[in-house]
């Protein structure tokens, strides 16, 4: 048959897929090799400014006292719980807002206002209301997450082509398989991009909520090593952070592998 | 079969103050090919919206018997379901899973789309994705064939195979078909009965019928007889002998 094109498809064997894992290794080495050379030259006062081998011996410290494992594990529960009541109440609302003109006349000014409201400016009331702990925290995460969701679901609905309601309609798709056959599958692609972004933000969110609200978790972990002078300390719960917010975004990239969704990512 | 697949009597549609369709009286037959022709913007499309009952006319009467199946200029495939998918939507009216597989393998072999049944309609070219739209209003029970401009998204040659192909589908296939286009010679080359639209608000224009058993050929002395006419009926040809010839 004629000219049919298929997306490339890159796997590990190939010798992008080795070039992949092996230039991002060797510019890692490369800022440790410069991080070295900046520490060695006494350029900043040794307790501001630790060597690779004092981050690393600080490493095996909290990995014994197993504090860091502690906060990290409450770290990602106040991100899944406020991230995934985000994505449960916020998905249903942008379906909703999406398909009635009236509603989103009438509230989309207001979720736009809350959308670029900060969500650490709740953060004195959701003290007050739900004390210092989880539940301040998963606030502020839901609050973060919430309005994007709703806005990005509501934009996607809004924009799906009529004729794919005009197909449903003359193949008899109605009611809940309409909704589970059509509407869905058609905004997943977006969907799934904003999921990516809006993680990403939610973990920001709560390592700031915890510096401030908190009595563990990273955020908290990078208070307190603050307030010793732990600047080793410091180091390893940024790289921890850091690298769990990738390993968070490799975890939802993977939903943009799923073969029913290709056709949004595929132009 | 009850009545006749459409009957419009004094059909027009406004849309505020533009008028759009004026008058339109017009019979379809059971299994006729008719092919609405007109200048682009006069109204083809929102007639044939008002046969598939998408818009509804300002006034005149409108009556329709049989199932309808809409085929558009593109994209009308779901994105996220497979051919294999897409064309299964079409037979949603059989309950055992095993007849629609078989219904299904049957419509992939009649299009020709063999081992690209798990492929998703962004992974084909034009003409196999309109082969697998025709595939998707073929299959099943419907009685009536609506195409909105069906192959003006595709290259030259393609489209000829695509009129070949319909051609043939119709054969195995028979339904009532109501063809919008400005490719004139797509409705000669095609259409048992060519309508000549006018400029907005349409009207009718004029009908024209070709006798000639399909599939014809493009060069078929009817065919380009009837372009011709069309052509003439439409001012872009200035032969006084052709509109004589005219039926």
């Amino acid at each position: 048959m004629t000219n049919e094109s298929f997306p490339a498809r890159s796997s590990p064997s190939s010798p992008a897929g080795h070039r992949s894992v092996l230039l991002p290794l060797a510019v890692a080495a490369l800022l440790v090799g410069v991080w070295t050379l900046v520490w060695a030259s006494g350029l900043f006062h040794e307790s501001a400014f630790p060597s690779p081998l004092a981050v690393l011996r600080a490493l095996g410290e909290e990995l014994r006292s197993s504090r860091l494992p502690n906060d990290l594990v409450v770290s990602l529960f106040r991100v899944s719980c406020g991230f995934a009541l985000a994505v449960l109440l916020g998905l249903p609302a942008g379906l909703w807002l999406g398909h009635v003109l009236n509603a989103r006349l009438a509230l989309l000014p207001i979720v736009n206002f809350f959308r670029n409201l900060s969500p650490l400016a709740w953060m004195p009331f959701a003290i007050l209301w739900f004390g210092v702990g989880d539940a301040a925290t998963i606030f502020l995460i839901f609050l973060a997450a919430f309005f994007p969701v709703v806005l990005a679901t509501m934009a996607a609905v809004a924009s799906i082509p009529a004729v794919y309601y005009r197909v449903a309609r003359a193949y008899g798709l109605s009611g809940l398989e309409r909704l589970t056959r059509v509407t869905l599958p058609a905004i997943m692609p977006q969907v799934i991009t904003t999921l990516r972004v809006t993680a990403g933000l939610a973990w920001l969110i709560v390592v700031a909520a915890e510096m401030v609200s908190g009595r563990d978790g990273l955020g908290f972990a990078v208070m307190d090593s603050r307030n010793g002078l732990r600047t080793d300390l410091l180091v390893v719960e940024m790289l921890v952070i850091g690298l769990i917010g990738v390993a968070m975004d490799r975890v939802l990239v993977r939903l943009t592998r799923i073969p029913s969704v290709q056709w949004g990512y595929a132009r | 079969m009850n009545g006749r697949p459409f009957q419009l009597t004094s059909v027009s549609r406004e849309f505020g103050p533009v008028d759009v369709l004026r008058n339109i009286t017009l019979d379809i037959e059971h299994g006729e090919f008719v092919a609405l022709v007109g200048p682009s913007g006069c109204g083809k499309t929102t007639l044939l919206n008002i046969l598939s009952g998408d818009d509804s006319p300002s006034s005149g009467v409108i009556q329709h018997a049989g199932r309808m199946r809409m085929v558009y200029q593109q994209d009308g495939l779901f994105p996220w379901q497979t051919v294999a998918e897409n064309i299964a939507l079409g037979l949603r009216h059989l309950t055992d899973p095993r007849e629609r597989r078989r219904q299904v393998d049957l419509m992939i072999r009649l299009i020709q789309v063999e081992g690209f049944e798990d492929h998703y309609p962004h992974q084909l070219s034009g003409g196999m994705r309109q082969r697998v739209e025709l595939a998707r209003a073929l299959a099943g029970d419907s009685d009536i064939l609506l195409l909105d401009e069906p192959f003006s998204s595709l290259d030259y040659l393609t489209r000829l195979r695509m009129r070949q192909e319909l051609a043939r589908l119709l054969d195995d296939r028979p339904r009532t078909v109501v063809l919008v286009t400005h490719d004139i010679e797509e409705a000669a080359q095609l259409a048992d009965r060519v309508i000549v639209l006018t400029d907005r608000p349409a009207q009718i224009r004029r009908e024209l019928n070709i006798t000639t058993p399909r599939p014809r050929d493009l060069t078929h002395p009817e065919v380009v007889h009837a372009v011709r006419v069309i052509l003439t009926i439409l001012g872009i040809e200035h032969e006084a002998a052709a509109v004589n010839g005219a039926r």
